[in-house]
This record gives C-alpha cells, sequence and structure tokens, in this order.
C-alpha cells in the first residue's frame, strides 16, 4: 500500500533489503519487517533499552557525503552512493532509523561477535536444559542453536549463586541461571513501579536479588517471569508441574475487570497448568496482573457445580428446563431476572430474550473495587458493556439488589432466574430468596444455589468461547481451553432453550449461529461474526453509552477523561 | 646525549620544603592571581585559548580537552555540570593523589576557571574512595577558598558564583568511566552507560550537559591562562602540547613522578637515565606505558612508522618517545602516564595472572563480553600458575580477549582485553612453555607463590 515514503516513514537498507519505517525504529524491529532475525536478550519492546547483553551487535553505515559539499560520495563500482561502514559493531537496539541508515547482520564480523557473546552466556550458565523448567521457551537454548558455536571451551569451574530464593509469594529465582539482562528490574521500576529488584556484587558474580526486606510482591510480579530470556525467574505455581512442549495455547480474556487483558491459556489433556499474557498494544501491552493467573483454579474447584437439580433431586436437562419453564410461566408477571457482567456477550444476548419473553427487564450485579492504574479497573466485571450493547440493561449496575428485595417483600416478585450471581453475596437475605422461587444458572455453589428450585451448572469461561465488551467497547474473544467438567452445562444451548420453554422464540444454542442472529439485531454488532473478529478484538462506538456513569479510573492505555482517544 | 630536564608546571610545588597545602602558602606562590585574570575574560576567549593550546586530556584517552568543551550543549536551557575525575583507578599511575595532598589549591583554581569558562554553577570532584585523606584536604581546601570568595556564590565580587562538591567513591575501578562516574554520583550502580545516546556533553549528570575532566587536566588551564593558549602549544611537541606526569613504577632503580614536556623524552632515557636504569643484575623486559590497561612493549622490538612525508623510520622501544601519537602509532597508548616495568624477573604468565584477577574484580557486571569474559581470562591465568597450564591456553586467552574488545558498552573492554591480547601475542613462546616451565620450577624448588 505505501508507494512513496510518507514524511515520518525513513528508508532503511537491512542486508541488502530496502524498506520504509516510522523514524526511530530501532534496528532490532527494523530487521523484523524484512524478515531478518536480529537476536537479543536484553531488548524488550515494553521496557527501556539497556543495551547490556551486546547480543544484537550489527554492522552500521552511513551513506557517504562530502563534509565540505555535503554532495553524496558516489561508488564508482556500483553507481550508488558510496556507504561509509562503522568499524566498531553497534548494538541494534539502541539504534533508530534514519534517512538511508544501511544495516548488515550476516558478515563474518556479526557472526563472531553472536558467537562471541553466546560463549560467554553460557560459561557460567548450567548446561542443565534437561531438569530445567524453561527448557523449551528458552532464548538460551534457542539462540546457542542458532547462533552458538555448538562446543565448549571451558573448562574452568562455574561461578556458584543462590538456587531457589523466594523473591516474593510468586517467584522463584535461579540466580546462577540469570544472565543479568536488567528485563525484571526493569520492568519492576517501569511498570510496576515497584522499583525492589536489583544486582549486587560486582562482574560475573552479580547477582540478581532483592531489595533487603523488601519482597516482590506486588500484582505484577509474574511478569518477571514471563519477560525472563531464561531459567533464572519461574513461577512457583508452574515450576516444575509441566513441560511447556506438551501444553497447547488458547487464546482468552482475563475476566477480573473491565481491562480485558488479552491472555494464553496453557492446557494439557483437559487440565489447566497456567494462564500468561497475550500482546495487545490497545489493551494490555505485554503484561497481565498476577490476580488473574490463578483463575483457572476455578475450573476444579471443590464448590464446582456438575449436577442438575430439580427440587433438590438430581434431574436431566429436559427435567430442568421444563421445570423451569412451568415455574416461570405459572408466576408470569412476577418474574425477574438478575443477568451478569460476567456473562459473555451471547450469554448477555440469550438472557435479554428470555427476559423479554417474560416480560420483565433485567438487572446486573455490580462489583466495584480499586483500579490500580494498571489492569485491573474498578469494575470487576469483565462485560458490563456488553451488557449495554446487547441491550440486557439500559441503566448500569447498582450496588446491591434492594428494589428487587422490596420486591419480593411486597410480594411483586414470585420467581428469579439468576444468571451466574448469588443473590445472597448482592443483598438478599435469606428470607427474601426463601420467598421466591429461583432458577439458577452457575458454576459454582453458593446461597443462591442451595436455595434454588432449578440449579443447571454451566461452563467457566475457560471451557467455552464467546466475546466480552471491555472499558474501551472493544470486543474481543475469547475460546475454549479445555472441555466442561462432566455434568456441566454450556450456557447457550441451555438459555436458548429457556427462552422456548418460556414460550420466547426459537434461537439458536450454536455460538456461531446465534451470531447471525446478533449480527442481524443490534446495529453496533452487525460488521461482525465470531470467526472473523480479529485477535486484537475491534473497538465498537461507545458515543451512546458515553453519559456512563462508568467507574472506571485511568488504567494502561485507557483514560476516560480524554474520551474517545483510544484508538486500535 | 643527556636526557633532558624535567619541566615541572603541575609539580612545580610538589615536595618542595616547606610548601603546605593551606591557602596561605598558595597565595603566597601567586596562587589565584590566574583566576582573577580569568573572571576578567569572555568565557568563549577562555574556551578559545584552551582550544589553541592543544591541551589533551590526561585521564587516558587524550581527547582535546577544547574540543570536549565546545561539544557541550549550551542550547537545552540546562544547568552545566563540571565533574572532576579524581577517581584515578588505573594501576600504576599515581599523579592526582600528590596534585591533591600537596597542591589541592592549583586544582581548585583549575575548576573554578574553567567553571567560569563553561558557565559552570556546580562542579563536582569524585574521589577515589580509597584516597579519604585526599577528600579531607580538597574539603579543607574548598572551605578556605570559599571564605575567600574564591569558591562560593559571588567569586572576586565578579556576582559570578559556583560551588563546589567533594563526592567520594566506594571504591570502584569503573567509576573512572564518566558515565559509570556520573552513575555513582547520581547514587546509582556505576553502570557505565551506553553512547549514543548518553554522551555527558548533552545528557550528563542528572540528564544534563556535562563536562568530565581528569585532575592534572585542569591544573593544566590555570597554566594555560597564565602563558596564554598558543604559549603553551609550543610546550612539548605539535599535537602533544605541555607537559605530562609520567609515573614509573616496577623494576627500575629510581621509581616515582617526573614531569616532562610531552615527547621529549623517550621510553628508554626516562627508564635508563632519569629513573636509574634497571635493578642490579637485571634487564629490562617489558613496560607498560600507560597504565595497567596499555598493551605492553617487549624490549628488542622494533616499530616502523610513517612520517608525514611518506618515508618511515624505525624505532626501538627505547627510542619511543612519550607522547600521545607515537605510543599510538606503536600499537599501545600514552594513557594515564603510569609506566610499569618488568626486568627478566617476571613470568610474563604471572604478571598477566595478577591484571587479569585485577580486571576481573573491576569489571561493573552490566554487559556480557566483558563481565563474563574478564572472569573467564583471570579463572585461565589463575589455572595456568596454579599448575594446570596448558600449552594451548595462550591462543585461548587471545581469542577470549577478542572476543570482548570493542563489543562492550565502555572502555573496560579494551581495558582487560589489550592486556591478555598484547601479553600474548608478543610473549607467545613463555606461554607456549609455562607449563614446562612450571615444572622445571617445581622439581628445582624455586616455586614461588603467586
Amino acid at each position: 500500500m505505501i508507494a512513496t515514503p510518507k514524511p515520518d516513514l525513513v528508508t532503511v537498507n537491512v542486508d541488502g533489503k530496502e524498506i520504509a519505517v516510522p523514524k526511530g525504529t530501532n534496528v532490532i524491529e527494523a530487521a523484523r519487517l524484512v524478515g531478518v532475525d536480529v537476536p537479543y536478550y536484553c531488548y524488550h519492546p515494553k521496557l527501556s533499552i539497556s543495551g547490556n547483553c551486546r547480543m544484537c551487535l550489527i554492522e552500521m553505515g552511513m551513506p557517504a557525503v562530502d563534509p565540505a559539499t555535503k554532495a553524496p560520495i558516489m561508488d564508482p563500482a556500483t553507481g550508488k552512493q558510496k556507504i561509509n561502514w562503522i568499524p566498531r559493531p553497534q548494538i541494534g537496539c539502541a539504534t533508530n532509523a534514519s534517512p538511508g541508515l544501511h544495516i548488515r547482520t550476516n558478515t563474518p564480523q556479526i557472526k563472531d561477535c553472536r558467537e562471541g557473546v553466546m560463549e560467554f552466556l553460557l560459561v557460567n550458565h548450567p548446561l542443565d536444559c534437561p531438569i530445567c523448567d524453561q527448557a523449551g521457551e528458552c532464548k538460551l537454548q534457542e539462540q546457542s542453536t542458532g547462533y552458538g558455536r555448538g562446543y565448549s571451551r571451558f573448562i574452568e569451574h562455574k561461578n556458584v549463586k543462590p538456587k531457589r530464593t523466594q523473591l516474593g509469594p510468586r517467584v522463584t529465582l535461579d540466580d546462577e541461571r540469570c544472565i543479568l539482562c536488567s528485563r525484571c528490574i526493569r520492568f519492576c521500576k517501569e511498570v510496576a513501579k515497584d522499583d525492589v529488584l536489583g544486582f549486587v556484587d560486582r562482574g560475573s558474580y552479580s547477582t540478581l536479588t532483592c531489595y533487603p526486606g523488601k519482597a516482590l510482591a506486588n500484582n505484577y510480579s509474574l511478569n518477571t517471569v514471563d519477560i525472563c530470556p531464561v531459567g533464572a525467574l519461574t513461577s512457583t505455581d508452574f515450576r516444575f508441574k509441566m513441560r511447556v512442549w506438551f501444553l497447547k495455547q488458547t487464546n482468552s480474556i482475563d475476566t477480573e475487570s473491565s481491562v480485558g487483558a488479552n491472555t494464553v491459556v496453557w492446557s494439557r489433556e483437559g487440565v489447566i497448568y497456567r494462564i500468561t499474557p497475550r500482546q495487545n498494544d490497545g489493551v494490555n501491552d505485554t503484561w497481565m496482573p498476577d490476580s488473574g493467573r490463578d483463575l483457572y483454579k476455578i475450573v476444579r474447584a471443590n464448590d464446582r457445580l456438575a449436577v442438575i437439580k430439580v427440587n433438590g433431586a438430581d434431574a436431566s436437562l429436559d427435567e430442568a428446563v421444563n421445570a423451569a419453564g412451568r415455574l416461570l410461566q405459572s408466576a408470569a408477571g412476577a418474574v425477574a431476572v438478575i443477568g451478569s457482567g460476567r456473562s459473555s456477550v451471547e450469554e448477555q444476548f440469550l438472557t435479554r430474550k428470555l427476559a423479554d419473553a417474560l416480560g420483565t427487564s433485567t438487572q446486573l450485579v455490580s462489583r466495584v473495587g480499586q483500579g490500580d492504574g494498571l489492569l485491573i479497573s474498578a469494575d470487576r466485571n469483565p462485560n458490563v458493556r456488553g451488557a449495554l450493547v446487547t441491550g440486557l440493561i439500559k441503566d448500569l449496575p447498582t450496588a446491591k439488589l434492594t428494589s428487587l428485595g422490596a420486591a419480593i417483600d411486597a410480594g411483586k416478585v414470585k420467581a428469579v432466574v439468576v444468571v451466574g450471581e448469588d443473590l445472597a453475596a448482592a443483598g438478599l437475605s435469606a428470607t427474601q430468596m426463601a420467598k421466591v422461587a429461583i432458577v439458577y444458572l452457575g458454576t459454582h455453589g453458593n446461597a443462591t444455589s442451595t436455595a434454588a428450585r432449578v440449579v443447571i451448572p454451566t461452563l467457566t469461561v475457560f471451557e467455552k468461547n464467546g466475546t466480552f465488551v471491555n472499558q474501551q467497547f472493544r470486543i474481543q474473544k475469547f475460546l475454549k481451553a479445555v472441555p466442561g467438567v462432566a455434568g456441566a452445562q454450556d450456557d447457550l444451548p441451555v438459555l436458548a432453550r429457556l427462552v422456548a420453554a418460556v414460550g420466547g422464540p426459537i434461537l439458536p444454542g450454536e455460538l456461531h449461529t446465534l451470531w447471525r442472529t446478533l449480527a442481524a439485531e443490534i446495529a453496533a454488532l452487525a460488521p461482525i461474526s465470531f470467526a472473523t473478529l480479529p485477535e486484537a478484538g475491534l473497538l465498537l462506538d461507545g458515543a451512546p453509552y458515553a453519559a456512563g456513569p462508568f467507574v472506571e479510573t485511568d488504567s494502561l492505555h485507557f483514560n476516560p477523561a480524554a474520551k474517545p482517544a483510544v484508538t486500535t | 646525549m643527556p636526557a633532558p630536564q624535567q619541566r615541572r608546571i603541575i609539580f612545580r610545588h610538589i615536595d618542595e620544603p616547606g610548601y603546605t597545602n593551606d591557602l596561605a602558602c598558595y597565595v603566597r606562590h601567586g596562587g589565584y592571581e590566574m583566576l582573577k585574570k580569568a573572571v576578567a575574560m569572555a568565557p568563549a576567549a577562555l574556551i578559545e585559548e584552551v582550544k589553541k593550546s592543544g591541551l589533551r586530556g590526561r585521564g587516558g584517552a587524550g581527547f582535546p580537552c577544547g574540543v570536549k568543551w565546545s561539544l557541550v550543549d549550551r542550547k537545552s536551557g540546562k544547568p552545566i555540570y563540571l565533574v572532576v575525575n579524581a577517581d584515578e583507578s588505573e594501576p600504576g599511575t599515581f599523579k592526582d593523589r600528590y596534585i591533591i595532598h600537596q597542591d589541592p589549591h592549583q586544582l581548585i583554581e583549575g575548576i573554578m576557571i574553567s567553571s567560569f569558562a563553561n558557565n559552570v554553577k556546580q562542579a563536582y570532584i569524585y574521589i577515589r574512595g580509597e584516597m579519604p585523606h585526599g577528600a579531607r584536604i580538597l574539603e579543607k581546601a574548598i572551605a578556605e577558598a570559599r571564605a575567600a570568595n574564591l569558591v562560593g556564590p559571588n567569586i572576586l565580587g565578579t556576582g559570578y558564583g559556583c560551588e563546589i562538591y567533594v563526592h567520594r567513591g566506594a571504591g570502584a575501578y569503573i567509576c573512572g568511566e564518566e558515565t559509570g562516574l556520573i552513575e555513582s554520583l547520581e547514587g546509582k550502580r556505576p553502570y557505565p552507560r551506553i553512547k549514543p545516546p548518553y554522551f555527558p556533553a548533552v545528557l550528563g549528570l542528572y540528564q544534563c550537559p556535562t563536562i568530565v575532566n581528569n585532575v592534572e587536566t585542569l591544573c593544566h588551564v590555570k597554566h594555560i591562562v597564565e602563558m596564554g593558549g598558543d604559549a603553551y602549544a609550543k610546550i612539548g611537541t605539535p599535537n602533544n602540547t605541555g607537559t605530562r606526569i609520567l609515573c614509573v613504577s616496577g623494576h627500575v632503580q629510581k621509581p616515582g613522578y617526573y614531569e616532562y614536556e610531552v615527547g621529549t623524552i623517550t621510553l628508554g632515557e626516562l627508564l635508563n637515565e632519569v629513573c636509574g636504569g634497571p635493578l642490579p643484575g637485571r634487564k629490562f623486559k617489558a613496560v607498560i606505558p600507560g597504565g595497567s590497561s596499555a598493551k605492553i612493549l617487549r624490549f628488542g622490538e622494533t616499530f616502523t612508522l610513517k612520517n608525514k612525508d611518506g618515508s618511515s623510520r624505525t624505532l626501538t622501544v627505547e627510542d619511543i618517545p612519550m607522547d600521545f601519537d607515537t605510543l599510538a602509532a606503536c600499537g599501545t597508548m600514552g594513557g594515564s602516564g603510569g609506566v610499569i616495568v618488568m626486568d627478566d624477573s617476571v613470568n610474563m604468565v604471572e604478571a598477566l595472572a595478577n591484571i587479569n584477577a585485577f580486571y576481573a574484580h573491576e569489571s561493573c557486571g552490566q554487559c556480557t563480553p566483558c563481565r563474563e569474559g574478564s572472569l573467564w581470562m583471570k579463572k585461565i591465568t589463575t589455572r595456568m600458575v596454579h599448575d594446570h597450564a596448558r600449552t594451548e591456553d595462550g591462543a585461548l586467552l587471545k581469542s577470549v580477549a577478542d572476543q570482548i574488545a570493542g563489543r562492550t558498552i565502555c572502555a573496560f573492554g579494551e581495558a582487560c582485553s589489550w592486556p591478555t591480547q598484547s601479553f600474548v601475542a608478543k610473549f607467545g613462546d613463555e606461554f607456549r612453555a609455562y607449563p614446562e616451565t612450571k615444572k622445571a620450577a617445581k622439581s628445582a624448588g624455586t616455586l614461588e607463590l603467586v
């Protein structure tokens, strides 16, 4: 598409290939664009430049000009402008694109530089990959294969440093494996704003450590594990649990808050082992909170619901749907629907259809906490905006379901459909709950499921497909990482059958088919289908809902005061 | 031909009986007259005089001082800092310490003139941690000067003000590297900064334009003001102007410090005539001419250098004039002026083991080649002197050093690899023979502790 370089683009030459890149792009990124790999350890696109690993050394040259006349000096052999090559190799990470910059990465000198750095990094590094937890996702392992010499000349004793240091509640450090790239130090200082890590001692005895009396305990500490290029920083929860190459990666979304950090769920044979962040430069860069990484534990929690119940007795799904249909129809005109800001867009759409069929409106339960200014917002529901877009609600949820309690006390509500929420936690008393017939769809047991007449266990976010709309009105999809636990029912078909059971329309319970209905009925979603929704999500128009009042404050890539500054 | 006489400019009063390091004595000897002269001049004119003088930095790199000053970013609106590098940590160098101990006011006058010339309002003396006495002397001298309005908010009633602070290091060689020094001055680990973008002249101390000069260099500024840039440039040899202090240590009869016009004395004259030649019954074997990081010279080797007119001349080690350019042309450097002499009692493997131990201990550990390479080289030479030498170790040492030089953030990479590279290149035979030498020494019972 770019025929002529835009004003802010400069043309650089990497190994003979010309490319136009924005001015200031560093050589590593520029080379990446033309498919040239410049290996590195300490460089990280989201952190400051440190330049300490020396792996990204490249040869650099600039077009020659006559110092007096500024006229280009031509090379008679090639007919092109002569290039003045700097004899000393330069680091690619700190070399920025300027007009006419020439880069060589495939010369004998650069090969020798890389072999040298690889050899140096390995002389004091344990060569015990078979018992190292990082094996399979270790930059040292990969690049020594790609750029190392493949043999050792080191016959001395290796340095001895602390093994298995607990840097904090979630991070374990093996100092012998540390290559001193300082990524973790820069992350803590620059992103987490918790400057607790640093080096002590000098030279090859330099040791990564935590400030005396402090711990690496901030809620972003596990990002240091993600960016550690070697097996030095490991997750205390995950280390030695599973070889990474056995794990299947599934894209998902962090459901902790309306930020919607993009994640990858790592699983094997139906068991989730860890959650890591997935890069989305419009949402979470390459980070996620530690708290979001623990969420997979809900899948196999002890209070997980797995049996359909009708009036306390085990039942089939048919029996449960029929029972619920009868119960709700008999209470016609006195039914309340409690939806959830944790349900997916698709579930919220079907919940709305259920409420429509019952001739009632829906309330959500609000969850508000303290925003951390980074990747956890004040709104702890991941999908309140989805409820607005699907028309499930018109007003933002309030703290407690006080009006519902009052309506129950006044005898105006006789039955309640609850999707994934706990009425007790939302402010209803046991007496109030006992006065109404409850149909409960949810993943885990609680006071509501105990009180419910009909209980249908459903799936967690890791066991199904769907979409959430985050605080930026960005619709993002999550995918099924593991099969649902035995007995749990897929939410969408259950909701679709309930709609039909109370006399509503026949709606598809299958996600992709349902999306056709969604696209047809909701203008904002018209151009979207689930299959083609991009990985990075799509921004919906939030203008119709600008009045809010939303509870979020500033977080990474989101500034509510500066709307609509958010871009894709 | 007898060796030329010393010309003591900086060291004029060093070791002079009755000369004390207090302000009264300094003023009695004409002190601070040049500061009075300087503050009556235009700052730009002072910079011009320093440029004309051709003064080159005495810290090690020999960078022209006037050029360094003219590179300073004066348009940023940020304050300009002057940092005095008194870290003097290069092994074999002991000149700045004598200036500080015996003539601190000469340094302070040089700092004040340089600060005035560059519109510096705050100057820092970063003094090596191992020199606590020097720091106390400087503090006292600054207090005296402040009381006499020679340092402080209103110097000599001109309205120009500049404060000097003494900052003690914590004992690290790397703090002599200017960006490492700046980091240390800011209270951080002295990790040298990457250049670009952090050139001190633009983004130095507290990200402000900063001039970092060696102690001896700043003292010369006073004398440039005294005699004028053109007259100063006539001292020494072209492009190697002024005098410089040579610190001779090692196997000579009279080690010590000697101040000569740059380039007027040859290495042979210095060692044989000035320093009294080798110890009795010994012969010179090798000399490191500019501090331990400079490449070693082997007595007996010759250098063929090109003259300006295209002809060439051949020099022996003894013929080399002690200036920046000829030493560089001979593959080594004038460096910090620390001349380390070794006679034929020295085994070069053991000498290198000593140097390597120093550099492995002093590598800051920031960037990979120097951090790992310096310790690896130390481990090799230590193993060699501890009875596990292999004939191929010399070649391995050279290869390791080659992987360091030119690939690091700061010049420490060169500093730690040049000794190894030059020792192995010039004494390769000794490295190859070392396993046998060691075995023979052991069986003869003459094995010495290293």
